[in-house]
């Protein structure tokens, strides 16, 4: 139970980026929250004022999916990639490619599923395919700060007084 | 108010574990390029290297005065990158809490999964199987 609801983002090796998070569910239901449009559509939204208008999920090897994200502004942005390896209710492979694009080229993301009494523990393991494709991705992930530990630069920045109380607030 | 490519040399900067160690290392105190080489084994050119990327970023900054040239952290552009990495956080916190709402709402229809569904036998039975 201790780490239910905690996030952990990490970025382990130059190729990886590394998200784990610990559900109070049973693992056939996180699954299902991961793979059906209707569910997902439910909680993928992202930033408060956004909604995924288009979701669609061909769950089956060589099948594809397709997210679309829309903000107040009209802005659209899409995810879409086909599924490498289907596992049910284990493990999902999907590449993935973003339009407009943030990173260079397309990523795998290897997702698992693993239960144990009761709760589900999911790793998102995003991985780049060559170095054109990681130089991409860390670049773009430096911008979007997942590139590197969360965890390493929270720790330098409790380390300074001024942002221990930005913490503190937050 | 920091631009979005201010915000990119901050990260790049910072991508960089021996320049992590180097901002952890001055963030208990200003040191000279001497000190900061100590521990990492590496040149004083290797570290001056770092240290002017780090400079470049406005992490840090290096007095003018005398041949020590203290270096010392500059708060500024980190509690940017700080804000940035916060509302990165935020929003995936906020889809993984929508998630938990949806599945404390799954975990309870599926106790009672035949409240408002008239269903037959066969499929009862289809679902109980695959639990």
């Amino acid at each position: 139970m201790k780490n239910v609801g905690k996030m952990i983002l990490d970025a382990p090796g130059d190729r990886e980026i590394v998200m784990t998070r610990v559900f109070d569910a049973p693992r056939q239901l996180v699954f299902d929250a991961y793979t059906k449009p209707e569910l997902l559509q439910r909680w993928l939204t992202g930033r408060p004022d956004h909604t995924m208008p288009i979701c669609e999920v061909d769950l089956r090897v060589g099948g594809a999916y397709r997210y679309v994200w829309r903000g107040p502004d009209g802005m659209e942005m899409t995810s879409r990639g086909v599924f490498r390896e289907v596992v049910v209710p284990e493990r999902v492979v999907v590449t993935e490619r973003f339009e407009p694009t943030w990173y260079e080229g397309e990523a795998v993301n290897t997702t698992t599923f693993v239960e144990q009494g009761g709760k589900t523990t999911v790793t998102l393991t995003m991985q780049c395919a060559s170095k054109e494709v990681r130089d991409g991705i860390l670049k773009c992930g430096m911008e979007r700060g997942v590139a590197f530990s969360f965890d390493q630069l929270e720790e330098m920045l409790a380390s300074l007084p001024e942002f221990t109380a930005s913490k503190v607030r937050a | 108010m920091t631009s979005p490519g201010h915000l990119d040399t901050t990260f790049s900067a910072l991508a960089d574990p021996t320049r992590r160690a180097i901002l952890a290392r001055l963030a208990m105190g200003e040191a000279s390029v001497n000190e900061l080489a100590e521990p990492f084994d590496m040149s004083q050119p290797a570290i001056s290297k770092h240290l002017r990327v780090l400079e470049r970023a406005g992490l840090i900054s290096r007095s003018r005065d005398a041949q020590r040239r203290p270096c010392r952290i500059e708060a500024g552009p980190l509690a940017e990158a700080n804000k940035w990495l916060e509302r990165y956080r935020q929003i995936w916190e906020a889809n993984f809490q929508r998630l938990d709402a949806l599945l404390e709402e799954m975990k309870a229809e599926r106790k009672t999964p035949y409240k408002n569904n008239v269903r037959t036998t066969k499929q009862r039975n289809t679902r109980r199987h695959d639990r």
